[in-house]
């Protein structure tokens, strides 16, 4: 100790002091944040939960009943999940605008926190499917290939080859998959909204949604490569028939429009 | 020839080179009568044209396509460039599409040229056959030339289609499971002809070779055949023209062949190929990659054909399923109705000409080219004709429809099976009373002159427009036209007072005689009487 | 029908062929004849000519030079290069240049030889009398005398066991031929009548190759199965898979009408063949909520909780079911084959 009070004057002591008091802090901090944190976790959860709940008595109450039981204008949340909720509204379906044969995608009028909110709220209702993590859907290092071929057996029957969307019953659709990101595309899979099937992790693994998701940014993405040049909206001998017709047949009629036409004739002098 | 020979100057090389083939060929004789040959000018006798260069086009990147393709069903793994088919099992077809398409440079321009010239082909084809019909081109000496253009339309539809199935990929693979479908429903040989086509159950092990040598040789040997055929008889027949000053039945006005349509007709076809070069450059089709290879138990939404073979989805589409059930034997009429309702449409459009010969009774030649209005039965034939096809193009395509215009495809195939029916009676009707009302009007200008727009006022303070009298060629060209006398059944009575009979057929074609040319049906061109009382009596208007 | 039948009043007048300006004065509506040729600017104007003339080699030239272009294209750009054009996308670099300058190089051949027909070489009209087709009558009876003689010559019809014998032979020729043609494929017999599903066989998930317990299979999920034992790896797997194909939903079981269906199904999780009943598309859009599955390629349109009946669409009759059970080890199997042909109706299905 007298080493120590001898050097105490020394002018770096206070250098010394003021490191070994930060590292202690932040030892402190180390060893009884996570408990702080969880703890915190807990109160922000219920607060979400508060927070979504008057969300959802504004947004949603009066086409899925006050607490979420469902009415005859929309079905019952109880056990829908928080994945479901961040479709539905993080694709802007919901809250719906009017009854139709399907709810179409619209512009999305929640923030992401308040989305969080109200999935916390819906999820609290019965438990459903979780909103996936980034790890979960992240298409980075899949199998596009392996991709392309699940996406051929179970979603290209109702989204087309590319993801082009297609028609089904009575004015009901498969909408078109351009521009949907991973973490909705996943979300579809998991919790099969509207009259889309599921497709659950026990019949269809994780590795294998990000599989798909894979193929679909590799087919239907903003650096889709078409070697061939513009892809016709991608739907096949429809468009193709159509533009053969007015670009391939019209531009050769034009052509021998020309080829057949009189020359000019000189002017009367 | 002889002169030049005959001097101790030696001929030109070409000369001498011609006269070698003349001695063994006699090109001679063939310059003789066709150098100077004359072809008329009209945009519209340009469109066969486009069908016989797309044609060549086809055959030329056709030929460099089977240098690379394997017709071959056994499985690979695709071990190409494009990745998001990498490791995946495929039929050899399919892969050495991938090959052609990935691997093989300038093969992809060479493919995408081939399948759009084959649309283009099928189009031109079909455009072509309207101009003749309803310009009555295919009218005594032409009916047989008629025939010929029709067989090539059809046999076309289906060297397309064995085409579309040769990649083996998911699209068309469906369209061939179709196809297998619809054989089967054929009632006691249905499985029978399925098995002997498939070499067994399908898909089997041997579609696309079979398809292939039908493409490559069977079909388009065929229809080279009658290509020649065809041109042969144009030539012959000499083309027809429309009606104008010094343009007659009895002669052909236009450009001779050497030069000037060896620079057009032969500059025409740089231009055809040209074009669908350029298509194939900025516009993709039949992407192969992005539909994936075939399995039997895998399909894609907007399984559709080619545009060609459209009307016939339609029909099988809007179908309803009747299929009945006696003595342990099946009669799929919802599918063997489409199956027969097909070729019965075209064939409507084939017989025509004999239909039509039939009813007037004139067997006289005919090489003016009409102008649509003046045979308002048969346009309007033509146009509801048209209006069928196009309602079950649209009925081939009801999911498209459906998802692009935001309507219900239950409702689509609704609108189509009706209008199947009623879509063609409405164009007859509207088409006939169209062409009456030009027929009006041409008949009007020919009395009263060209409507000029300058409005007069008379000295009593009346506004009236004036009327230009038309020149000469104007009104010859007007009044050019022929028409027929409705006919009438014979008398019941003979001369010898004895009871004639008259068949049921007879009685038949007296009837659809006079809806072609009775009271109602055509609008009497002017006679010169008329003309002159009016140019004499009234002065102009 | 024969033509003299026809009275010929009723047939139009010949068109009037009068040429020229004699018969107007009579006939106002008569023929004129060809108007006179009227000269282009290029016959008149040696300038103008000129013009034309450098327009049409420019072309030639132009066309030379998209060859060039054709050829540096392929040489400088690899196969596998992708550009962004707008709008085309990210298109080969390769197809995209080789496509304009082949283009560019044919069509600057045609522009160039039409525009010289077009503006230089003659455009005088010129009339070509036609000729009737057919024969005249002294041709006629000449090749009428000749044939007769050839067929006399021949004896054809006096020797009538020659001809017989002959159209015999004949006849009978094109059977080796026909007959040739039986090993195209085998008989149908029962073939397609069964699949490889048979009592016991486990019910592969086709997206895991791993079989199907009830509890993987929620309500409203969808998912495709194969017969245990099938690969895809299999020679046949093409043509097994096109009959064998099954879809696997489940449906609350107080929802499903159809009272076979229930009994066939395990809690609710029924199987049916994934192969349209009408020309054989795999048929898979399914609609959870309604429970219809509708077809890609003709839109029938069947529902699942109804026996899979057809409600719309072209489809003559309702999907097969497959029953289905647990076997002891908790896993779903087949408790036999379809009890009915699967997939297209045909002749004998009965």
């Amino acid at each position: 100790m007298k080493k120590l009070s001898a050097r105490r004057r020394h002018p770096l002591a206070a250098v010394v002091v003021l490191l070994l008091a930060l590292a202690a802090t932040g030892g402190l901090y180390a060893a009884f944040a996570p408990a702080g944190t969880a703890k915190a976790d807990v109160t922000a959860q219920s607060l979400a939960i508060e927070e979504g709940k008057k969300l959802y008595s504004v947004g949603c109450a009066s086409c899925h009943g006050t607490g979420g039981q469902g009415t005859t204008d929309g079905p019952s949340l109880v056990g829908v999940g928080s994945a479901s909720v961040d479709f539905q509204v993080g694709t802007g379906r919901m809250p719906a605008q009017q009854p139709g044969a399907q709810v179409p995608k619209k512009k999305v009028i929640y923030t992401q926190a308040e989305i969080d909110q109200l999935a916390a709220y819906v999820a609290s209702l019965g438990a459903g499917p979780i909103t996936p993590k980034e790890a979960q859907y992240d298409p980075a290092g899949a199998d596009a290939a392996k991709g392309g071929e699940l996406f051929r057996t179970n979603c290209a029957q109702c989204h087309n080859f590319t993801g082009k969307g297609g028609a089904l019953t009575y004015g009901k659709y498969a909408p078109p998959l351009d521009g949907v990101s991973p973490k909705h595309l996943y979300e579809a899979m998991q919790t099969g909204p509207q009259n889309m099937p599921s497709f659950p992790d026990s019949t269809m693994p994780e590795q294998q949604k990000k599989d798909i998701i894979a193929y679909v940014e590799a087919v239907n993405g903003d650096k889709t490569v078409s070697p061939g040049g513009l892809t016709l909206g991608g739907l096949g001998p429809v468009s193709e028939g159509l533009f053969a017709w007015i670009f391939g047949l019209g531009a050769l009629i034009a052509v021998a429009i020309w080829v057949a036409a009189h020359t000019a004739k000189a002017k009367k002098s | 020839m002889s002169t030049v020979t005959n001097t101790q100057k030696k001929a030109p090389a070409g000369e001498r080179v011609a006269d070698w083939a003349d001695g063994r060929l006699g090109i001679y004789t063939l310059a003789k009568a066709n150098m100077r040959k004359i072809f008329p000018d009209h945009w519209s006798f340009m469109l066969g044209e486009i069908c016989l260069y797309s044609f060549l086009i086809i055959i030329l990147t056709g030929v460099y396509l089977t240098m690379f393709f394997h017709p071959s069903m056994n499985e690979v793994e695709y071990a190409g460039s494009y990745v998001p088919l990498q490791g995946q099992l495929m039929s050899e077809a399919f892969n050495s599409t991938m090959t052609i398409s990935f691997e093989v440079r300038g093969g992809l321009l060479i493919r995408q040229i081939h399948h759009w010239a084959a649309l283009i082909f099928l189009a031109g084809m079909f455009v072509h056959m309207m101009r003749v019909f309803f310009t009555g081109a295919f009218r005594k000496p032409r009916e047989i030339n008629w025939l010929f253009g029709f067989l090539l339309f059809f046999l076309g539809m289906f060297t397309g289609f064995t085409g579309y199935s040769l990649p083996d990929d998911l699209l068309s693979g469906t369209g061939v499971r179709f196809m297998q479908g619809a054989i089967l429903s054929v009632p006691i040989v249905g499985t029978y002809l399925s098995m002997f086509l498939f070499g067994g159950e399908f898909p089997g092990g041997d579609f696309v070779a079979r398809f292939y040598s039908a493409h490559v040789l069977l079909l388009p040997g065929i229809m080279l055949g009658l290509v020649v055929a065809h041109l042969i008889l144009v030539f012959v027949h000499k083309h027809t023209h429309f009606a104008g000053p010094g343009r007659t039945n009895d002669n052909v006005v236009g450009m001779p062949l050497l030069p000037v349509y060896m620079a057009k007709a032969g500059g025409f076809f740089f231009l055809v190929f040209g074009v669908i070069a350029i298509v194939a450059a900025v516009a993709t089709i039949n992407p192969i990659w992005a539909i994936g290879p075939y399995r039997p138990d895998q399909v894609g939404t907007g399984a559709q054909p080619d545009w060609y073979m459209g009307f016939a989805e339609g029909l099988i589409r809007v179908m309803p399923g009747w299929e009945i059930n006696l003595w342990g034997h099946t009669l799929v009429l919802g599918v063997m109705i489409p199956l027969a309702i097909f070729p019965a449409v075209l064939a409507a459009i084939a017989v025509y000409p004999f239909i039509e010969s039939w009813i007037t009774g004139d067997k006289r030649e005919h090489h003016i080219a009409q102008r649509p209005r003046n045979a308002p039965t048969r346009t309007a034939f033509g146009v509801a004709w048209i209006t069928a096809y196009m309602i079950m193009l649209v009925g081939g395509g009801n999911d498209l429809w459906a998802t692009h215009f935001h309507l219900s495809i239950n409702a689509i195939t609704w609108f189509v099976r009706i209008f199947f029916f009623v879509g063609p009676v409405i164009a007859f009707i509207v088409t006939k009373r169209i062409c009456l009302g030009l027929q009006r009007r041409d008949k009007d200008k020919v009395l009263h002159g060209r409507e000029s727009g300058i409005i007069k006022r008379l000295p009593h303070g009346e506004f009236v427009e004036i009327h230009e009298p038309l020149s000469q060629g104007e009104l010859y060209k007007l009044t050019a036209h022929e028409q027929y006398e409705p006919a009438a059944l014979p008398p019941s009575v003979d001369d010898n007072g004895v009871e004639r009979r008259t068949g049921a057929l007879e009685k038949l074609r007296v009837k659809l005689n006079k809806s072609y040319y009775g009271d109602d049906n055509q609008v009497a061109k002017p006679t010169q009487e008329e003309y002159k009382e009016i140019q004499n009596g009234h002065g102009h208007h | 029908m024969s033509t003299q039948e026809i009275p010929e009043e009723n047939l139009p007048a010949g068109q009037d062929t009068a040429h020229g300006a004699v018969k107007v004065a009579d006939n106002p509506f008569a023929d004129p004849g060809l108007p006179p040729h009227k000269p282009r600017v290029q016959d008149i104007d040696e300038r103008a000519a000129k013009r034309s003339e450098r327009a049409v080699a420019f072309m030639f030239v132009l066309s030379m030079l998209a060859t060039v272009g054709f050829i540096a294209s392929y040489v400088i750009f690899p196969v596998d290069k992708n550009v962004y054009i707008w709008p085309f996308g990210h298109v080969s670099a390769l197809n995209f240049s080789l496509g304009w300058t082949l283009g560019l190089a044919l069509f600057f051949i045609g522009a160039g030889a039409v525009h010289w027909a077009r503006t230089l070489m003659s455009d005088v009209e010129v009339a070509d009398e036609r000729h009737p087709m057919a024969a005249t009558p002294e041709v006629k009876a000449q090749v009428m005398a000749d044939f007769a003689q050839g067929a006399a010559e021949s004896g054809m019809g006096r020797r009538k066991l020659i001809r017989n014998t002959l159209f015999g032979a004949l006849a009978l020729v094109p059977l080796s031929g026909v007959v040739l043609l039986r090993d195209l494929g085998p008989l149908p017999e029962k073939k397609l009548r069964t699949t490889l599903w048979a009592k016991g066989k486990l019910l592969i998930n086709m997206n895991t190759h791993e079989p199907l317990r009830p509890e993987d299979v929620a309500v409203g999920s969808l998912t495709f199965v194969m017969p245990e034992g099938l690969s895809e790896h299999d020679e046949n797997f093409q043509t097994e898979i096109a009959k064998a194909a099954l879809m696997i939903v489940r449906i609350q079981p107080e929802d499903i009408k159809d009272k076979r269906e229930l009994e066939w199904s395990h809690e609710g999780i029924v199987a049916f063949s994934k192969i349209c009943t009408h020309v054989g598309c795999p048929i898979s859009l399914y609609e959870q909520q309604t429970h219809h599955v509708l077809c890609p390629c003709h839109q029938s349109t069947f529902d699942l909780s109804d026996g899979a009946r057809v409600i719309f669409g072209p489809a003559g009759h309702a999907l097969p079911q497959l029953r289905i059970g647990v076997n002891d080890k908790g896993f779903l199997e087949a408790h036999g084959d379809f009890d009915e042909p699967v997939g297209p109706a045909f002749w004998e299905r009965g």
